[in-house]
């Protein structure tokens, strides 16, 4: 097969680099040729980049096959290319979802476990390799091998959540959960500061499976961290309307918005607007799955509203132990430097993750969203510090400004532990991505 | 409805059989790789709601294998209501210019090879009382244009074949569809730069099945590209010669 041209690739920030992209139906054999695989590009940063020395990366799209489902079991089989899109579009009519759905649902299944993808429901499912039974890979010595929680667990555990680092993620198992409709019962709630929030998550995760919040990150003082709760349960047939849900129109971003956009004013006036309209205290009232789960999906590339600069996110995790005011601090750093995210997420973590480097752990997690600008690696460095002296983390999947030191002050001995199942499986460094050169030296 | 599909595994290939299979039409795959074929037997079944899909081995190579294969999937179904081949292989000019065996191997798997598959089918189809030979050609066939000479030849060899089958046969119930993809974003284009008005399989897909159901005897996918060849048709050769599509 002739080299396949080089081309630029880039995460969902925009974030990009040079690199030849392999395509095709066969991973099996695509993969012996490749250093690392890549699925829908819906991570923010870096990790589905290729370094600069090893340009060819596997795309997975196509191989998109389903090889075996249980309907009365929900297990699953699939090609790692699968999206989650055609998953619940396939098998929700059918009674069946994915155990733990991440905010969006154009995402691979290889991308779910090498994220190790969280949802709404963290505080009671866990992450999506909690779920995930067995693995098919391409490993560094050119095997191709079956992994699980009792077959080379080493490198099962190091899969998930490894950001793609031990291998190609050829097949994914895991057992989809039955729902009883298509439809959620969701309530929203206004908060009015960030301690009434945590108050307000720690109460929902006891009551409800579905929990997060959005918060106005722009207010100050006495305001700060106020926004909406939002909690959901899956609607039982016979409260949910009789039809499934219609996909209504998605429009697309069809062009890069000017930067000058998303200025501090114009994110002011949509965080202003957007919390009042939660004027009623409570609100309540059946939704289709969709608009409560992937309520960005509605629009297709809307990562063009942040300009050709892109965007990054910026995901981190304060452990229970740093305490209830750890949240405040951080969001202090942010507003210090007039850093203004257009979206904020904050939602609480109940679990502990199962793969070694995977990001939940018990606590809070906030995620935000932050064009980027002259000032932004100085305005990460800062959340990085203070993270840092909460003693918490940062998620891979939307990093691409981490500093390796910092990365590695957070990360200590996970870190040890996942190079030296790094250094078992794959010695040569044959995997490598252009975030894993950035954060891990190689 | 009843399919024999070849080159179901892949592409466009993959997204109709997928389509016809979630509407439950009974389908058949044919193909030469054994573990490929169950792969996407695995797959289709699961969209068709667990019914089993059968696979025949056939080899668009091996012209000796056709009449077999279709025999054994006409028998699998309980009888045969349409065929659909999408099968075939793609070349750059470049790379069949540099290797004329490579050359020779696309001429006669995506004209010769395809034609007596036809053949094969065409005759079981009309033992049934007629039925439907749905046929994936290509706009490349429309005219000759420096990109795309010798593949071009092939699907223009393939087309005409399928012209004439249409007028033939009509009448005795054989309904031919022949397809004229487009750029199509496929694992076959992966590496080419995509035009404007490229496709996507599913979108194809759902058009191609549309034809079928309607009997529509040619398809261009996506549409825009039946105005684009109407242009490229209608340009002098003194334009064709200077430029580069």
């Amino acid at each position: 097969m002739a080299e396949p041209p080089l081309s630029t690739l880039s995460g969902w920030g925009r974030h990009s680099a040079q690199g030849r992209e392999l395509v095709g139906e066969d991973l099996e054999a695509m993969s012996a040729g490749a250093h690392l695989s890549r699925g829908l590009g819906r991570s923010y940063g870096d990790s589905s980049l290729p370094p600069d020395d090893h340009q060819a990366v596997l795309n997975t799209t196509f191989a998109d096959r389903i090889l075996h489902f249980d309907q009365d079991t929900g297990a699953l089989r699939a090609e790692s290319g699968l999206s989650l899109s055609e998953l619940n579009r396939l098998l929700m009519p059918r009674g069946y979802f994915t155990p733990v759905s991440p905010g969006t649902s154009f995402v691979t299944l290889g991308g779910m476990v090498a994220a190790d993808v969280h949802g709404k429901n963290q505080h009671r499912a866990g992450n999506f390799g909690d779920h995930v039974t067995a693995l098919k890979m391409r490993v560094g010595d050119g095997r191709v091998v079956e992994c699980s929680p009792e077959q080379y667990s080493d490198l099962f555990f190091a899969t998930i959540g490894g950001m793609g680092l031990t291998g190609h993620i050829l097949e994914v198992e895991f057992t989809l959960r039955s729902i009883p409709s298509e439809w959620v019962w969701q309530e929203s709630r206004r908060i009015h500061d960030i301690d009434e929030f945590q108050d307000a998550l720690e109460d929902a995760a006891t009551k409800w499976p579905y929990s997060m919040g959005w918060i106005d990150c722009l207010a100050r003082g006495k305001h700060m961290g106020r926004g909406i709760l939002m909690t959901g349960d899956w609607a039982e047939a016979d409260q949910a309307p009789p039809t499934p849900p219609k996909q209504g129109f998605r429009p697309s971003l069809r062009f890069d918005w000017p930067s000058w956009v998303l200025n501090g004013l114009t994110i002011r006036a949509f965080n202003e607007l957007y919390y009042r309209k939660q004027w009623r205290r409570e609100s309540s009232g059946i939704v289709s799955h969709a608009s409560f789960t992937y309520p960005l999906d509605a629009i297709r590339s809307w990562n063009r509203m942040y300009g050709r600069r892109g965007f990054t996110q910026y995901q981190c995790v304060l452990p229970r132990e740093a305490g209830r005011s750890s949240a405040r601090r951080v969001l202090e750093v942010l507003t210090a430097r007039g850093g203004a995210s257009f979206l904020c997420v904050i939602k609480d973590f109940g679990r502990d993750s199962c793969g070694v480097l995977s990001f939940p752990r018990p606590g809070i997690t906030l995620a935000l969203d932050i064009a980027v600008r002259d000032d932004t690696q100085a305005l990460v460095d800062a959340l990085n510090e203070q993270v840092l002296r909460e003693g918490g983390r940062i998620y891979l999947a939307k990093d691409s400004f981490t500093r390796r030191e910092h990365f590695e002050a957070m990360e200590g001995q996970r870190l040890d532990e996942f190079r030296a199942v790094r250094d078992r499986w794959d010695p040569q460094r044959r995997f490598r991505s252009a975030q894993s050169v950035r954060l891990l030296g190689d | 409805m009843r399919v024999a599909f070849l080159g179901a595994t892949k592409g466009m290939g993959r997204a109709l059989a997928r389509l016809m299979a979630e509407r439950e039409d009974a389908i058949c795959l044919l193909g030469r790789n054994h573990d490929d074929l169950q792969r996407s037997a695995s797959d289709l079944s699961v969209y068709g709601g667990g019914a089993p899909v059968p696979c025949v081995p056939c080899d668009l190579e091996r012209p000796e294998s056709f009449t077999a294969a279709i025999a054994a999937s006409r028998e699998a179904l309980g009888g045969l209501d349409a065929v659909v081949v999408s099968a075939g292989i793609f070349a750059t000019q470049d790379a069949l210019e540099a290797d004329p065996k490579l050359a020779e191997r696309l001429l006669r798997v995506d004209f010769t090879n395809t034609v007596l598959f036809c053949e094969a089918a065409k005759k079981t189809l009309l033992a049934e009382g007629g039925g439907t030979l749905c046929a994936f050609s290509s706009v490349a066939g429309e005219r000759g244009r420096k990109p795309i000479i010798i593949y071009g030849a092939a699907k223009a060899g393939l087309t005409r074949y399928l012209e004439g089958l249409d007028h033939k046969h009509s009448a005795d119930g054989l309904r031919v569809v022949t397809v004229k993809p487009g750029f199509v974003k496929t694992s076959m284009t992966a590496g080419l730069q995509p035009p404007p008005f490229a496709g996507e399989p599913e979108g194809v897909a759902r058009q191609v099945l549309r034809a079928i159901d309607r009997g529509t005897p040619v398809v261009y996918a996506p549409p825009a590209w039946r105005l684009i060849m109407a242009v490229i048709r209608a340009l002098p050769r003194a334009i064709m010669r200077r430029v580069g599509f």
